[in-house]
């Protein structure tokens, strides 16, 4: 029988293998069989063995003991082994592969040979396995072949060409001259061929480019031929004439006409023709079309012709193959900053496409539904925004979430919308919110402080529903904390009154507090508010203290450090009115200000974020009392340089006798002047005396002149300088000042 | 510029595997099964584009095969989408309605193919191209599923030289097995006698 029943009949045997074991045994078996096949030499069976071998190797298992096999198999006069050599080539060979480079020379050989069947063969290998040597060696051979008679050689010798520059970008010029010829073919195959090769020609070369404009014409002629010709059954799929070629037309005129008026205006009509004439009820259609749009898109076309392809896009959204309002979906994001008025013609397709069942569709869709809301819609939008987050993957939460953050805050229309907005989302998906989302309300709600009641109210119903959601009980446990009289009080102009008393609250705090579900941060949020609220409340202050004291020996450190703070308050401080004074209610925070972020070194309790708060009330009094602060954190944001202002005059640097004091004379609110002085107490004058400072970026330095550079032995005078700070935007920051010295000591 | 090009049955056996980039043969192997791992999962109601390490996959499935391309990000998705159709088409009519044990005991034949219709380069989605011929009607876009009569083989006039089959579509469930005949005119193409 003839051999290739050998072939089918392994084929059948390793299939009919039951385990997986006994199929590497079969395979073992055959893999030792062929090997030793290869072994004997010449005798008319290699290429069923090397075709045996194959169908193994692409089972997965390792056959490279086959790649010398498929080397002599090339170089074989027969073309029934020669096939099967280029076929194992392509399949073992690559070019890490040192045996690739041995069939450079039979490749050679092949491309000049009589038969266009083993041309092709090599040309065909060549452009999937070829290196870079062997594209530089065999270069000539193909360009030669570009201009063959056959077109069925030339349309190979063309696709390898492209291979060969893809390897080997310097011998792009070599193919350029070939190239422009190509393009007068009738056959579609070398056109096509031609086409790709242009391509890529011009996307390695803006010079090529540049030549290739003058072929514009040319292809809008052939595109014009392919739009309007009649059927023709040699190239027809489903109606349209040869769509692949259409495509790469297409491709190559955005290329050309990108950023280059004349270009653009020679493809004007026929874009308008093609877009207004293909019929896009099957793929082939809707693929012409698309590639059409692109190209719209892409080159300097008149605003006529944009808006024709907003409309297909458009259309495209309304079509029901889910595949096709995908893409439209994809390209109606790159345009909708440029063209936003006519993609918001299709805003409620859009929307409705939020409800599609794929999730790469939802994806897509949310994207576009956020670029699209505006002061105008954004009631609706965000009412389908909010629907879609209740139900939407989980993948897409956090993005919707952060979505929805910032269309709210660029485009509310009122306070209470933007904190109803936060707080809907906070209770759908408060696990996927962002970090800075909790400062961010915070911030927010104290802004509003009409709505602070409201606010309260709100926050402490959701409190006691759920308290899983951990942003939402952090801000919920600060508001309560804050504004816990507002909430006492009961009444509330937009809310149904309900009647709190101070139990309930505590016992909602307690309840967060116990809870094995808050995280500890948001146990140091509801400690710091239960302790606000002792002064606030007026019955259960010892309840407070009590649970205070409790936690005074919590394992979490955190926890730990706070309660023994307020448990201080209590204890030691309170005659002093330092607790009233310490918790009384937070001024409106600045939004830009720095220390809004982050707690930082001047010592904010009651900055409600997780950072470690210095210990005011410890660091305070244990510090003289001039310019002390306690009164809270809108002093600090008067004040630029804390340290300077706890200590009248400090003395900065002290080494070989000289030493440098600051010493502050002035302060406003923005401004802060110091004095340096500078003595000497060595036994020599010091000269050449100067000073330089650096600042933070927001504070700026005034240097005025010294008094003079030369600094007297023995201490007997001084070199003073004033320098100026101002801080215009009275940002709370520890001003930094490095402080340069250059002098010369004798 | 197509990256590969693959074909897998449901089980994730491998029918045919056409690398365009440099990758190590364990590479090969890994790429293979996540293609399959994102493929198979994916049902109707799901596009036939999936975003893919930095590509994507435009992929078909026909029967119990999966035939999926892998291009670069800026390709258009719908113009493979009709590529692989017209490849399934060729396949079918070269082998006479096929079904996946033609590819099996055929690979060889299938690789060939391959390259006629991706016209053996990488950078070239030409793809397609060459499924002309002929006066032959016009397709028939039945589903991929369906079952119908058999259609002959364009056998009469095809010059041998033109590899180019012009097709309908009809591809059998898998598991039929039939024998293939071996046209006259495909003999210069494959035969290993």
């Amino acid at each position: 029988m003839t051999p290739s029943v050998r072939l089918q009949e392994m084929i059948r045997v390793i299939r009919s293998a039951r385990t997986q074991g006994e199929e590497r045994g079969i395979i073992q078996r055959e893999c030792a069989d062929i090997r030793s096949q290869f072994r004997q030499g010449d005798n008319g069976e290699r290429s069923h063995s090397l075709a045996k071998l194959l169908y193994v190797h692409m089972l997965g298992y390792p056959a490279h003991f086959g790649q010398m096999e498929c080397v002599r198999l090339i170089a074989s006069p027969r073309y029934s082994e020669k096939r099967i050599g280029y076929l194992g080539a392509m399949m073992l060979l690559d070019e890490k592969q040192d045996a690739s480079l041995l069939i450079t020379n039979s490749i050679k050989n092949d491309l000049s040979h009589s038969s266009q069947y083993v041309q092709s063969l090599a040309l065909c290998t060549l452009a999937c396995m070829g290196s870079a040597e062997m594209c530089r060696d065999l270069a000539p051979e193909i360009e030669r072949l570009l201009r063959a008679s056959h077109s069925y050689i030339k349309k190979k010798a063309t696709l390898c060409a492209v291979h060969i520059i893809r390897k080997v970008p310097e011998l792009a010029e070599l193919f350029t001259p070939s190239a422009r010829t190509l393009l007068s073919e009738k056959n579609h195959g070398v056109l096509h061929g031609a086409v790709v090769l242009i391509t890529e020609l011009c996307e390695r070369n803006p010079d090529t480019l540049v030549q290739f404009r003058k072929a514009v014409p040319e292809l809008v002629q052939i595109m014009k031929g392919l739009v309007t010709s009649s059927y023709s059954p040699e190239h027809n799929v489903a109606g349209i004439s040869d769509p692949f070629l259409q495509v790469r037309i297409l491709r190559l005129l955005r290329i050309l006409g990108h950023n280059n008026d004349t270009a653009s205006d020679a493809m004007n009509d026929l874009l308008a023709q093609v877009a207004t004439n293909t019929d896009s009820s099957k793929t082939a259609g809707s693929a012409v079309l698309y590639e059409t749009v692109l190209t719209i898109m892409d080159i300097n076309s008149e605003s006529g012709l944009r808006v024709l392809a907003v409309n297909i896009l458009g259309r495209f959204l309304l079509n029901n193959d889910r595949n096709i309002r995908y893409i439209s979906m994809t390209s109606l994001q790159k345009i909708v900053q440029t063209d936003h008025n006519a993609v918001q013609r299709h805003r409620g397709t859009i929307v409705d496409c939020l409800k599609d069942q794929d999730t790469s569709v939802k994806r897509r869709a949310l994207e576009l539904s956020l670029a699209l809301v505006s002061a105008v819609n954004i009631r609706s939008m965000m009412k389908e925004l909010l629907i879609f987050l209740s139900v939407c993957p989980p993948e897409l939460r956090s993005q919707t979430a952060s979505g929805i953050f910032n269309a709210a805050e660029r485009y509310s229309p009122s306070k209470r919308w933007h904190i109803d907005t936060i707080l809907h989302v906070l209770t759908t998906a408060g696990g996927d919110v962002r970090d800075e989302t909790v400062p961010n309300l915070i911030q927010l709600i104290t802004t509003a402080s009409e709505l602070h009641c409201y606010t309260v109210h709100k926050l402490y119903r959701a409190l006691i529903k759920d308290i899983a959601q951990q942003s939402l009980v952090q801000v919920a446990c600060w508001c309560i904390g804050e504004y816990g009289d507002l909430l006492l009080k009961g009444e509330c102009e937009e809310i149904e009154p309900v009647q709190v008393t101070e139990d309930d609250i505590l016992d909602a705090l307690e309840t967060v507090l116990q809870s094995h579900m808050s995280s500890p941060a948001t146990r140091g949020f509801a400690l710091t508010a239960t302790m606000k609220l002792s002064t606030r409340i007026t019955d259960n202050v010892d309840r407070i203290r009590s649970i205070v004291s409790i936690y005074g020996s919590c394992i979490d450190l955190e926890l730990q450090q706070r309660a023994v703070e307020y448990n201080a308050l209590f204890k030691k401080y309170d005659h002093m009115r330092y607790r009233s004074a310490v918790l009384e209610r937070m001024p409106v925070m600045d939004k830009n200000s720095p220390g809004h972020t982050n707690g930082d070194t001047s010592g904010e309790i009651k900055e409600p974020d997780t950072s470690k708060p210095k210990p005011v009330e410890a660091g305070l009094l244990s510090e003289p009392a001039s310019q002390v602060i306690i009164t809270g954190y809108s002093e600090m944001q008067k004040h630029c340089c804390v340290y300077v202002h706890v200590v009248p005059t400090v003395s900065v640097y002290e080494k070989n006798g000289l030493s440098l004091k600051i010493q502050c004379d002035k302060q406003t609110e923005t401004e802060v002047t110091v004095t340096l002085i500078a003595s000497n107490s060595t036994q020599n004058d010091i000269t050449n005396f100067t000073l330089q400072a650096a600042v933070p970026k927001s504070v700026q330095l005034q240097m005025k002149a010294p008094s003079g550079n030369v600094i007297p032995a023995h201490g007997l005078g001084q070199v003073t300088q004033t320098v100026l700070l101002n801080n215009p935007n009275k940002a709370s920051l520890p001003c930094f000042r490095f402080v340069q010295l250059s002098f010369l000591l004798n | 510029m197509i990256r590969f090009i693959l074909i897998q049955n449901r089980a994730g056996k491998t029918r045919l595997a056409k690398w365009y980039m440099q990758f190590d043969d364990d590479e090969k192997q890994k790429l293979i099964e996540e293609v399959h791992a994102v493929v198979t999962v994916r049902d109707a109601k799901h596009t036939n584009f999936v975003e893919f390490r930095n590509f994507k996959i435009i992929y078909r499935r026909y029967a119990g095969l999966y035939f999926c391309i892998c291009v670069d990000v800026t390709d258009n998705n719908l113009a493979y989408l009709e590529a692989i159709h017209n490849f399934v088409e060729v396949l079918n009519e070269y082998f006479h309605n096929v079904c996946e044990l033609d590819l099996v005991f055929n690979f060889y034949k299938v690789y060939t193919v391959v390259d006629e219709g991706a016209q053996a380069a990488p950078h070239a989605a030409v793809f397609g191209v060459t499924s002309l011929s002929i006066n032959q009607p016009p397709l028939l876009q039945a589903p991929p599923t369906s079952t119908g009569p058999t259609h002959p083989c364009c056998s009469q006039a095809i010059h041998p030289q033109t590899f180019h089959l012009f097709f309908k579509i009809h591809v059998h469930d898998e598991g039929c097995c039939h024998s293939f005949h071996i046209h006259k005119f495909i003999k210069p193409l494959w035969l290993l006698t």
